[in-house]
């Protein structure tokens, strides 16, 4: 290894040296560091908004908190000017731990001045630090540093607060640009071993040392913000948000706000207790249930819905569209992820549109606060489909990105345009891509099998027929829910012919089959494909006989989830759609069984296919395997944050 | 013989009818309605055996030709036709003996050395009849050049009939068809007790805390499970409801009643579930001679599943489901569509079922029957024991004589 690693090992220990020695607590603690960061920050961003800076002084933990997300920056700017650029010009300490950053800032700039000049003396004496060999140069660079404080501080406010917090990452991979030419690779990495050491040490001894560590972590700080000083404008703004995403810290509770919350594992006692007690659809649970899916909700169905319809009057918090949406949903007459997504979205434009933001309110932080609220109601009614929770991080991302500078009526038609670019650009828009990309690929004489009743399926089929193409579509159905013959219907009506089986005779069928044709209800970034129970059946079947399967999907259900079973996550349907076989008197076998303690009905609505049974992926980016999901999971959240 | 014969049209016409269901029950009633052909047949005294086959087969392919697809049949008129053959063989080789120590009196050495004379060149005839007879035909009597298949019954017979001219004849011919009834009534009683047979062996596969799926109802299937909890096992059964005859329902509605842990699932659940399961039983319709199993629709779709998942997948057949032929595309031949009913409810697609006025045609698929290959199949369990699948050929040829493969 040594005579190997040769040519690094002279570069290489000087900086490990730095990071083991500094700190009680080796590496662990600067990988933790990323750890404790946001909860600190977000414990301590609601105080920080409202309180001036001066409040919070006492507590090291109190820090100004990473204004990269705007909800937590627009308060800021209602706070006095001097206030709020002070921790902006800490623009590194300010993410990081710097208990005195806000102390010092408070009085004004001319202690912050002294502050900077005070933390000179204390940087160059550090060795015990470890940073023997940093300290000289940060030395060296202190009065540099100095003048960078001030610089930034005299950046016109609106900007500054945008590039605090957000752009301590990207300013330090900017400055490692243009000191290039002067530090080595080894040199700047020693720099960043510095800063973490020197975190690490803050947090250790909490408020006693923190002028020492705060001062030689200002020192690297302000060396770092000086290459922000002659490109502090907009689009730096903008590339130091991107490059702060691309780090762990402030994207990861970025990502973890923006996300659905982790679904709810009914299992644990206490918390189904306490969801109950918030919730407005008092469902009861069924009494008789699969010990495998103890942790999804399972309801007996059909006994609120009168109930809840009285209440439609009554119901002071909930919007009326979504009680509506909601009812929908609880009785089934809307399902189909693109149908249930669009009209949830509809829903949300009304409540955007009769939106008023009540006194002392904020418009972004109140309405999603409510659309919050709604979302728990409509979960209530129906489990959140994948795709829905896109959608709803996509509303949640606009109300958060409404420019402060906007009135209400502005934004409220601010918000309405964009979700209505989001149901025609990502769902609708992207069928026609998705019928344009598939019907290229049925030819004369096809026999194309389908399974259930998948939208985007069935106006692949339609367009192909409207382009006269021969061919023949199989629909495969399975119990409870039979949706096979809605879609044979309209297919049959629109002159299609057409072949309707069973999903157990699909072996018989399969022989003849060219082309398997099956929608999704999500796809996840390993290939899986969550869609309607037995879908995984006919492409395991289908593989199994060699036929292509094809899968069309809007990329906006995909997800970054992983997935490898269908138990871990699924919805539970009625269990008595499965004892009572609809249409056929004959079958009662098990009348009068429903309540046996040894018997239980399962009824699946989702299943996961596993990625090496699907042929190909049929999304409005184009055709896609299923390893590329997770490319286009990234591109297209990259996308959704940014546009 | 004129009540026979009525007996054999009402029965051919159930079977065309598809009245009789299940593997079980035709076997049971082929076997016993070949039992009274055999006894009320007028058996010359010449050529016993070849009379009686004669009659069996008729009668039998009758009965195949009525249902082709219910093999069971089928395989139970070739069992009567090894069991005449071989009750026929033994009554001969019996005789033979009684021959030889007659010769052995009078000449010792032309006997020992088996060379020329004709006792011994009859035994030799004997011993390749019993081979022929007990296996399919092999090496060595194809090099002896014995045309068995069409002169075994006839010389042994003859031999037999030559031999005792003169005092037994009589209660030989009454002892054949008496042995051949008695061997008709153990194939009844077998393929009745074929249950607990294999039910006996539910112990040894089935362990605490098990999670089992089946599909579809079977007897067999049910026995076994049940014979499993009398044991004290404590396990889990996930039924797949086995649409559209739902016959898992059938299934469920019993073991619930016998105190099972059940659970029903869609047949769509199936791979979603595979995963949580430990063993997949089925019963099966039919057993091919290269270890492929014919079993209920969706059948197929589990095996696979299973196989994905490295899930055992276990087939019970009792040995009246073995049966001697190969298969070629048993999907669709071996197959059987039944009425679309079942799927669709006519009244609801009546406007859609005639293909006028622009709109398309519709046709319904409901087959009866699913063939899974034997690769996909871990286990059969018969009442013999457990066996691999590549195994099923030897005992099929255990129960079937060679000359009746094609009747």
């Amino acid at each position: 290894m040594e005579s190997r690693r040769n040519p690094r090992a002279v570069v290489d220990p000087k900086v490990r040296q730095v990071g083991f020695f500094t700190s009680s607590q080796p590496d662990s603690s600067s990988s933790q560091l990323q750890q404790p960061d946001p909860i600190s920050a977000s414990a301590s961003s609601p105080p920080v908004s409202t309180i001036s800076p001066s409040g919070n002084s006492l507590s090291p933990v109190m820090i100004p908190p990473p204004r990269h997300n705007s909800s937590d920056a627009f308060p800021l700017r209602n706070a006095v000017v001097a206030s709020a650029v002070s921790p902006s010009s800490f623009s590194y300490s300010s993410r990081r731990d710097f208990p005195d950053g806000s102390t010092t800032a408070s009085p004004g700039r001319h202690s912050r001045g002294s502050f900077v000049k005070s933390s000179v003396p204390v940087a160059s004496s550090l060795p015990g630090i470890g940073m023997d060999s940093m300290a000289a140069a940060k030395s060296s660079s202190v009065p540099a540093s100095g003048l960078t404080t001030v610089s930034v501080v005299t950046m016109p406010p609106g900007l500054s607060e945008k590039a605090s917090g957000m752009e301590v990452e990207s300013d330090h991979k900017k400055n490692s640009k243009p000191l290039k030419e002067k530090t080595t690779k080894a040199e700047r990495r020693a720099i960043q071993e510095a800063q973490r050491a020197a975190k690490a040490a803050a947090k250790v001894d909490g408020g006693k040392g923190p002028a020492v560590t705060s001062a030689s972590v200002a020192s690297t700080s302000a060396k770092a913000a000086r290459p922000a000083k002659p490109t502090s404008q907009k689009n730096d703004v903008a590339v130091a948000a991107g490059a702060a995403e691309k780090k762990g810290g402030p994207s990861e509770k970025d990502r973890k706000k923006d996300a659905p919350h982790p679904r709810m594992q009914y299992d644990d006692e206490s918390r189904v207790v306490k969801a109950k007690r918030r919730a407005v659809v008092k469902q009861t649970e069924a009494k008789n249930r699969v010990e495998l899916f103890r942790h999804l909700p399972q309801y007996e169905h059909g006994t609120q819905l009168p109930d809840l319809e009285t209440k439609f009057f009554q119901l002071d918090p909930m919007h009326p569209a979504v009680y509506k949406v909601g009812l929908q949903y609880l009785s089934g007459d809307i399902s189909g992820g693109n149908a249930r997504c669009i009209a949830m979205l509809h829903a949300f434009q009304e409540v955007v549109k009769d939106y008023s933001t009540p006194p002392e309110k904020n418009l972004n932080r109140d309405m999603t606060a409510k659309i919050s609220s709604y979302v728990s109601f409509l979960i209530e009614c129906r489990p959140l489909s994948i795709s829905m929770g896109n959608a709803i991080r996509f509303v949640k991302n606009r109300i958060a990105k409404l420019p402060i500078t906007l009135s209400e009526s502005e934004a409220k038609a601010a918000l309405q345009s964009d979700i209505e670019r989001f149901i025609n650009d990502k769902i609708i828009g992207a069928d026609t891509v998705i019928v344009k990309h598939a019907v290229s690929k049925i030819r004369d004489g096809d026999v194309l099998l389908t399974y259930g009743s998948p939208t985007a399926v069935e106006m692949v089929l339609l367009h192909a027929h409207e382009l006269r193409k021969k061919f023949r579509v199989l629909v495969v159905d399975s119990r409870p829910k039979l949706e096979g013959q809605l879609l044979l219907r309209r297919l049959i009506k629109r002159g299609i012919n057409c072949t309707y089986t069973h999903i157990n005779a699909i072996s018989y069928i399969m022989h003849e089959v060219t082309k398997v044709f099956l929608g999704a209800s999500s796809v996840l970034s390993n290939g899986t494909v969550y869609s309607r129970v037995g879908t995984a059946c006919v492409a395991m079947v289908a593989s199994a006989f060699r036929v292509p399967v094809l899968v069309c999907c809007e990329a906006y259900k995909f997800h970054e989830r992983v997935q490898l079973d269908s138990i871990c996550s699924n919805e539970l349907g009625d269990p008595n759609a499965i004892s009572k076989v609809h249409g056929r008197e004959d079958i009662n076998y098990l009348d009068g069984l429903t309540n046996n303690a040894n018997l239980q009905f399962l009824n699946l609505m989702y299943d996961a296919t596993p990625s090496d049974y699907i042929s190909m992926i049929i999304t409005d980016y184009g055709m896609v395997p299923p390893t590329s999901v997770p490319v286009i999971v990234r591109e297209y959240q990259k996308e959704h944050l940014l546009v | 013989m004129p009540d026979v014969q009525s007996t054999v049209v009402e029965f051919v016409n159930k079977l065309r009818k598809r009245k009789i269901e299940g593997s079980q029950a035709t076997a049971k009633c082929t076997v016993e309605l070949l039992r009274s052909v055999i006894s009320y047949q007028r058996v010359p005294h010449a050529n016993q055996a070849a009379a009686l086959i004669d009659a069996v087969k008729a009668v039998g392919q009758q009965l195949v030709a009525a249902n082709p697809v219910e093999l069971a049949v089928g395989n139970v008129v070739r069992r009567v036709l090894h069991i005449i053959r071989e009750e026929d063989l033994s009554l001969t080789t019996a005789a033979m003996a009684g021959l030889d120590l007659l010769d052995a009196s009078d000449d010792d050495d032309v006997d020992n050395c088996k060379g020329i004379g004709y006792p011994a060149m009859s035994a030799a005839v004997v011993a390749a009849a019993a081979r022929s007879t007990l296996r399919p035909p092999s090496l060595q009597t194809l090099l002896e050049g014995t045309p068995e298949s069409a002169t075994v019954p006839y010389t042994s017979s003859s031999g037999a009939d030559s031999e005792s001219k003169t005092a037994d004849k009589s209660s030989l011919t009454r002892k054949l068809k008496h042995d051949v009834i008695e061997g008709v009534n153990q194939l009844i009683h077998e393929i009745a007790g074929c249950h607990e047979q294999i039910a006996e062996q539910a112990i040894e596969h089935i362990h605490q805390n098990e999670v089992i799926l089946t599909l579809g109802s079977s007897r067999t299937v049910l026995e076994f499970l049940c014979a499993a909890k009398e044991k004290k096992r404590s396990f889990r059964v996930f039924v797949a409801e086995g649409a559209p005859r739902y016959q898992g329902h059938l299934l469920a509605k019993e073991l619930v009643a016998r105190g099972l842990q059940t659970t029903v699932i869609t047949d769509s659940a199936v791979f979603a579930m595979i995963s949580r399961v430990n063993m997949v039983i089925i019963g099966a319709h039919a057993v091919m001679a290269n270890g492929g199993v014919i079993g209920p629709v969706g059948v197929n779709m589990a095996a696979l599943a299973a196989k994905k998942h490295a899930v055992p997948f276990v087939v019970l057949a009792g040995s009246h489901k073995l049966c001697p032929l190969y298969p070629h595309n048993p999907e669709v031949l071996l197959n059987e569509l039944r009425s679309p009913s079942e799927l669709l409810d006519f009244g609801e697609f009546s406007d859609c079922l005639d293909s006028g006025a622009g709109s398309g045609s519709l046709q319904v698929v409901n087959p009866t029957f699913d063939y899974v290959p034997p690769n996909l199949v871990s286990l059969f369990i018969t009442d013999t024991g457990g066996h691999n699948p590549s195994y099923m050929y030897r005992l099929i040829a255990d129960y079937y004589s060679a000359d009746d493969l094609v009747m």
